[in-house]
């Protein structure tokens, strides 16, 4: 699907302190656009999943929020993004429960069934960038 | 450092979260009940949750975990004011809150707790 962007918003994601950031950010955006109360609370929530995945496994990076269109319908787009060593087997990662930290493995699987649109680009020793999209209901 | 109060009424401890919290402020809270605990020999637990506008994966951890070390300690947990948007993520996420006893309001979780720690 082909879609345009509207505007984007950086958020770094280096300390604890970011992630909380972040979140404050997306709900900002998603509030301002127009999005329901139950659409904020499962976007932020993925957003917190995968903010907190670049910090403890990305070693750090950087979070984007873009307002997106495709024409018919807005969108909140939202991008993980770290130089960290990237995930060797996704499948692996997708499970859920699969975990190398201690986690509950939720973070991936749970973020994917949380947003309409998930991606993953990630190759060993190149960083890994998760993008995830919500469409707003006309 | 930045830490979340816990107050004491009777045999119960109680705390309410009243920010958006960070990942270490979770943990603090976690060891910081666990102590409070054993140092004020509680029997129960009530955590309002009521400002929290989204529990994720750490949080609903901290949460778990809290309630069972209070469980080995002879204590209760119960949480309370979930919101609905925060229950239906949570659902869709995949936590499932182990051994987490919820109530809807303070006044509901406050008498489940006393009839316990009357037992
Ligand atoms: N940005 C990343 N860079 C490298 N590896 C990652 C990244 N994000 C996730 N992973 C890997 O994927 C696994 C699964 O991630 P997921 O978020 O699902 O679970 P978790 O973080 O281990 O636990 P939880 O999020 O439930 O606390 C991680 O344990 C880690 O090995
Ligand atoms: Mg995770």
């Amino acid at each position: 699907m082909s879609f345009e962007v509207q505007d984007t918003k950086h958020a770094p994601l280096k300390t604890d302190e970011d992630v909380v950031k972040m979140r404050k950010l997306v709900r900002e955006e998603m509030t301002a656009m127009g999005f329901g109360l139950v659409d904020q609370t499962k976007i932020i929530t993925a957003a917190s999943e995968l903010a907190r995945n670049t910090l403890r496994y990305g070693g750090g990076g950087d979070g984007e929020i873009l307002r997106i269109s495709n024409g018919i319908k807005i969108g909140v787009e939202l991008r993980f993004i770290d130089q960290g060593p990237g995930i060797e087997d996704l499948e692996l990662a997708l499970t859920d429960g699969y975990t190398s930290g201690g986690g509950l493995g939720l973070g991936l699987s749970g973020s994917k069934r949380l947003a309409d649109e998930f991606e993953i680009d990630t190759a060993p020793g190149q960083g890994t960038t998760v993008t995830i999209r919500k469409w707003k209901m006309l | 450092m930045e830490r979340i109060p816990i107050l004491r009424m009777g045999k119960l401890l109680l705390v309410t979260i009243q920010v958006d919290m960070h990942d270490r402020l979770a943990m603090t809270l976690q060891d910081d009940l666990t102590s409070r605990i054993v140092k004020d020999k509680a029997k129960g637990v009530l955590i309002d949750i009521s400002a929290l506008d989204i529990v994720d994966s750490f949080i609903g951890r901290m949460i778990s975990n809290t309630a069972s070390m209070a469980r080995i300690l002879d204590a209760k947990t119960v949480v309370v004011g979930m919101q609905p948007a925060v229950a239906i993520t949570l659902v869709e996420l995949g936590l499932a809150l182990d051994g987490v006893i919820t109530a809807l309001n303070v006044e509901r979780g406050i008498q489940m707790l006393e009839q316990h720690s009357d037992q």
